[in-house]
């Protein structure tokens, strides 16, 4: 029975959008916040395992199909591989080495991508559309782009799944596309593709036994130059929330005549 | 609070606690409205393999016990009565299968039952038979290699949207409560049908219908047992079941004493929040300090039933019976902390004070209860 693998690359991140940052260090304060699973990548799970409970369905379709959820971060980013585990997934690894630190898109793309290398047979990567502290959303595209496949992203609904291609329906910028690419690809999912499943009794027993394998930039025959900060080619110099500033003007008199005023205000601004 | 659970009991308990908050807290009100079966939630339920608890392991279920049962039930209870009730019957409707039923009985039936493919549903309750089950009149002849079903079921939680029916008649009339026996039917049978769903005071989205049955015919090898251990089946089904509705109990007034607690801190009068009188402390007290009783005999109850005792109706009897009145009172006490506000319909306290009441009534009213209790004191003395 031949294996295929649809790998889900999820990131552990803060579990705030209030971005507090530290004035000296000019870092982001992950102090006493709680680190969850990057909200997207729920969806980009459980996308991942309808898919696999799709092909199974399908009775043309012969390959087994196994869900591996995957992430590049520290130690405690296991959390999230156990939780993708408990709804569904078959398996996870862990990339994480202090040689990976301080990479930027492309030096994770490139870590992940060495991963699906050593994975085999992965016929579709899916990501969630962006992370919450990072906001890119470039690390699918440039993992696709390093691995040669086509990347679809903004997907909100896969219409079709078979051994070799896939078709789904994305965003654009102001109406839907279907578009069909081969496999293997990568997708990324919006919020509207799916609804997560609670996780499973079993499934966190599952997780709660699973021995999750860690993958050093060793056992990934990584090249230093090409991942963490040296394989980076950006880098974060300065986050900073912009000053808002505000200009006030009260406007006065009767309800008409004020509403006259705003009117016209509106309107001198183009808003209208 | 630590009730000293188990990881996996917590477990239980967790999936639970995510199901209400996600898929059963927003959809409550309107469900309550519009009588809707709570089907997504039901699907979730299943998912989570918390159909599993009521099934052994043989059969594709957890094999774990009444105790676990009555977390999940309690935790589901928090959240809406109905969706609760529907899980609960359908245990209530599969347990006499686990008691009774043949090997080939229980492969066949168990599996989709504890994957939650498939619902069931226990029809004992006719419209002249409810304290007194034993004056069913639905009869089932045997012929050939059949039974022919007739008469009419009546209130029957989850009618209509349940499978699998294990229903309760006379094979022989002329033996009365010794001759009545569980046989269990399908939904599509010919000469099964349904009468409309109830307008019910509460758990208004839990579907309650008859069960109409005009010469019905079944299989005789969908007989549970022996014919005439009907009762005796259904007796035993009950013992087991009872404490989950304690555990409904349990968990609707701690909803309500949640709501009720989160309400007198916010709400202000006479410059001060609630909270900081008095009189409402010590509502608040006596609220918790009986939610917190009712919730140890119930556990303590499960644990007993789950090590194997056989001496449980007295206990069981009391669990029901003390849960059930104390939430009654304890969601009407909610109903008043929020005062003006708790008797609107935008709040989720009237709904939980008209769901509350069916747990004195159901699976044998609190005054058959008390029989049961004081008879078994008579008889047995206090230990």
């Amino acid at each position: 029975m031949i294996r295929i693998k649809i790998a889900v690359c999820i990131k552990q991140v803060p579990g705030t959008t209030e971005i507090k940052i530290d004035p000296e260090t000019n870092t982001l304060v992950r102090q006493g916040i709680e680190n969850i699973i990057n909200p997207f990548d729920t969806y980009a799970v459980e996308e991942a395992v309808s898919l696999k409970e799709r092909l199974d369905a399908d009775e043309s379709f012969e390959e087994e199909v196994e869900v591996v959820a995957v992430s590049m971060g520290p130690p405690q980013a296991e959390e999230i591989l156990k939780e993708a585990i408990s709804v569904g997934a078959d398996k996870a690894v862990l990339l994480s080495d202090r040689a990976f630190a301080g990479a930027d898109t492309w030096a994770t793309a490139a870590t992940i991508s060495l991963a699906l290398e050593k994975l085999g047979d992965v016929k579709l990567a899916v990501f969630g559309k962006q992370t919450l502290d990072g906001d890119t959303g470039q690390v699918g595209p440039e993992l696709a782009h390093r691995m040669n496949m086509p990347f679809v992203g903004y997907v909100s609904a896969v219409e079709e799944i078979s051994g070799n291609s896939i078709k789904v329906k994305k965003l654009a910028e102001e109406n839907y596309e279907i578009v069909q690419v081969r496999l293997p690809a990568a997708i990324s999912v919006l919020k509207d593709i799916n609804s997560p499943r609670v996780p499973s009794l079993r499934g966190k027993m599952k997780a709660k036994k699973e021995e999750i394998p860690l993958w050093t930039a060793k056992e990934l025959k990584a090249d230093p130059d090409e991942v963490g900060l040296a394989g980076s080619y950006t880098q974060v110099v300065k986050i900073f929330t912009p000053e808002m500033v505000h200009d006030v003007k009260m406007i006065e008199g009767s309800p008409e005549e004020m509403v006259e005023e705003l009117f016209g205000k509106l309107k001198e601004l183009n808003i209208v | 609070m630590h009730y000293l659970l188990t990881e996996e009991q917590q477990m239980i308990v967790d999936i639970c606690r995510q199901i209400v908050d996600e898929k059963v807290k927003p959809l409550r009100a309107e469900l309550d409205e519009s009588k809707e079966f709570p089907w997504e939630a039901i699907k979730e339920i299943a998912r989570g393999d918390l159909f599993r608890l009521f099934i052994g392991e043989e059969y594709e279920g957890m094999g774990t016990g009444i105790f676990e049962v009555c977390l999940a039930t309690e935790e589901l209870s928090r959240g809406d009565l109905s969706v609760a009730t529907s899980y609960a019957a359908s245990g209530l409707g599969l347990i006499p299968i686990n008691i009774a039923g043949s090997e080939e009985q229980k492969k066949r039936f168990l599996p989709p039952l504890a994957g939650g493919e498939k619902l069931a549903a226990f029809g004992l309750t006719e419209a002249e038979a409810g304290s007194d089950a034993g004056g069913i009149r639905t009869t089932a002849v045997k012929e050939g290699d059949h039974y022919i079903i007739n008469g009419t079921k009546q209130w029957i939680t989850n009618g209509g949207e349940a499978d699998i029916y294990t229903v309760f008649a006379l094979t022989d009339p002329k033996k009365g409560v010794r001759g009545a026996s569980a046989i269990l039917v399908e939904k599509g049978t010919p000469g099964f049908g349904f009468g409309k769903q109830e307008d019910k005071m509460g758990i208004r989205a839990s579907a309650t219908r008859e069960l109409v049955f005009t010469d019905c015919r079944v299989p005789a090898e969908n007989l549970l047992g022996r014919e005439g251990m009907g009762f005796l089946i259904a007796m035993k089904t009950f013992d087991e079941s009872r404490p989950a509705v304690g555990a409904q109990a349990v968990g609707v007034a701690q909803g309500a004493l949640e709501e009720a607690l989160e309400y007198s801190k916010v709400r202000k009068q006479f410059g001060s929040p609630i909270s900081s009188f008095q009189a409402i402390q010590h509502m608040l007290a006596d609220m918790a300090t009986s939610v917190e009783a009712a919730r140890a005999l119930v556990y303590q109850t499960a644990r007993l039933i789950d090590s194997g005792a056989k001496d449980v109706s007295r206990l069981s009897a009391m669990s029901k019976t003390f849960a059930s009145d104390m939430a009654m009172k304890v969601t009407t006490d909610a109903v008043q902390i929020l005062a003006g506000y708790g008797y609107m319909k935008e709040y989720p306290v009237e709904k939980m004070m008209r769901d509350a009441k069916i747990t004195q009534i159901y699976e044998g009213t609190n005054q058959i209860q008390r029989n049961v209790i004081a008879l078994d004191l008579i008889k047995k003395g206090v230990i």
